[in-house]
C-alpha cells in the first residue's frame, strides 16, 4: 500500500503523476530532456546511468524499468546492463563510460563526494564539460526520482516481464504522461 | 573553480540553470509550482523544508539561500534557526514538525520513510497532498544539492549575496528572469 491515496495497481511513478499531474508533467518533461533529447551521451548510456544510480539507491522500480529501457537501446549488447550491476569496473563498457558512471556513483552518495580527480579521470578519457554536466544532472535527478517513488511507497511490480514491457514503451514513446499517447 | 566552465557572475545553481536551459526549464517550473503554487502549506513553510534538506546534505549555497528566503517570508529568523538545529523543539505546529521529519527521512533515502512517520503526520492533520508535496520538495532538493556541489559551483560568502537572491526568489519566484542575468555581472566578484 502506498503512503497516500494513489490509483490502485498502477506501478511506481505513474501512480504518483496520476495523483498529482501538476507536478508530474514537469517531472516527465525533465526525464524526456535528460534521457532522450540533445546530449553528447547516447540514450542507452544515459538510461544506464539512471539505472546504475537507482540500483545504488536500491530503488527497484526505477532500477528495473530503466535497466529494461537500456537493454532495449543496447540491442545485442543488452548484457552490459547486468554486468554493470554486478561489477561496474569489470563490465565490458568503454573506460570513458566507467569514469562517468564513477562520477554518477559519487553523486549518488553526495554532491560533495565528487572529487577533482574523478572529473580529471573522465576528461583524460575524452569526456567534455557537457558529458560531465549531463552525467551529474542525470545522477542527481535519479536521486530525486528514487526518493519520490520509494518515499511514498508506490507499487513496485516484481514480475520481470512487466519491466520488459515498460522498457519497450519508454524507448518507443519516450516519457509521456499516462493517458497521453 | 567549478568542474565545468560556468559564467563567473552566476554562483551556485544560478550558473547551472543558465548553462543548460532546456533541462533548467522543467526544474524551474517544478520548483515554482511546489514552492510558490497553490498549497495549504505557506511559502515560508515550504522554504523551510528546502532549507532543512539542504542543511542535512551540507549544501551551503542552497541552505543559506533557502534559509534567507524562509526568514524573509516568515518575517523572523527564530523558526529556521531552531528548526535547523532540532525539529522536535522548533516553534512550528505539530503537523509541520511531522512533515519536517518526513523530509529529513526522504533526505536519507526514500526507504527511510516509515509507516510510523506517515501515520504521525496524518494524525497531526496532514493531508495526502501535503505529504506528497513534502516528499517531492525534499526529493527535489536532493537533486539541487547534488547538482550544485557535484559540479563544485562557486559558493559566495558575502551574506548580502544571499539577501539579494532571497529577495529575487521571494518577489519574482523561480522562473527565469525575462531579461536574463547579465545585469548581475558587476555585483559579484569571484
Amino acid at each position: 500500500m502506498a503512503h497516500i491515496n494513489v490509483p490502485e495497481g498502477v506501478p511506481g511513478i505513474r501512480s504518483l503523476v496520476m495523483f498529482r499531474p501538476e507536478t508530474g508533467k514537469h517531472l516527465y518533461e525533465l526525464a524526456q530532456v535528460l534521457l532522450r533529447e540533445d546530449s553528447p551521451l547516447c540514450p542507452a548510456d544515459r538510461e544506464l546511468i539512471a539505472a546504475y544510480v537507482s540500483h545504488r539507491n536500491h530503488c527497484m522500480f526505477c532500477r528495473n524499468s530503466h535497466a529494461a529501457a537500456a537493454r532495449c537501446l543496447y540491442h545485442e549488447a543488452a548484457s552490459v546492463v547486468d554486468a554493470v550491476f554486478l561489477d561496474m569496473q569489470e563490465a565490458p563498457i568503454s573506460e570513458k563510460l566507467k569514469a562517468l558512471l564513477n562520477i554518477a556513483g559519487k553523486v549518488q552518495i553526495s554532491g560533495k563526494a565528487v572529487t577533482a580527480e574523478d572529473i580529471e579521470a573522465a576528461r583524460q578519457l575524452g569526456a567534455g564539460d557537457r558529458e560531465i554536466h549531463d552525467t551529474v544532472l542525470i545522477a542527481a535527478a535519479f536521486c530525486m526520482f528514487n526518493r519520490y517513488v520509494d518515499g511514498l511507497a508506490s507499487f513496485t511490480p516484481t514480475n520481470a516481464d512487466d519491466y520488459a514491457e515498460m522498457g519497450r514503451r519508454m524507448v518507443e514513446k519516450g516519457y509521456v504522461l499516462p493517458g497521453e499517447r | 573553480m567549478p568542474y565545468i566552465t560556468l559564467e563567473s557572475h552566476l554562483p551556485g545553481i544560478t550558473g547551472l540553470l543558465e548553462y543548460r536551459k532546456d533541462s533548467a526549464q522543467p526544474i524551474r517550473e517544478l520548483t515554482q509550482f511546489l514552492l510558490r503554487g497553490p498549497s495549504s502549506l505557506s511559502e515560508g513553510e515550504r522554504e523551510l523544508i528546502a532549507s532543512i534538506v539542504s542543511s542535512g546534505n551540507e549544501c551551503r549555497f542552497c541552505t543559506t539561500a533557502h534559509t534567507a528566503a524562509a526568514n524573509m517570508l516568515l518575517g523572523e529568523n527564530e523558526t529556521s534557526d531552531k528548526a535547523l538545529k532540532d525539529i522536535a523543539t522548533a516553534p512550528v505546529s505539530d503537523k509541520m514538525k511531522a512533515l519536517l521529519v518526513i523530509a529529513a527521512k526522504v533526505r536519507e533515502s526514500g526507504k527511510s520513510v516509515t509507516n510510523e512517520v506517515i501515520a504521525a503526520a496524518k494524525a497531526a492533520g496532514a493531508t495526502d497532498i501535503e505529504i506528497h508535496d513534502t516528499v517531492l520538495i525534499a526529493a527535489l532538493f536532493c537533486l539541487y544539492n547534488r547538482y550544485v556541489d557535484g559540479l563544485d559551483t562557486f559558493t559566495p560568502t558575502d551574506p548580502q549575496y544571499y539577501e539579494n537572491l532571497a529577495d529575487r526568489i521571494v518577489h519574482h519566484g523561480y522562473t527565469r528572469l525575462p531579461e536574463g542575468y547579465d545585469h548581475l555581472k558587476k555585483t559579484i566578484s569571484s
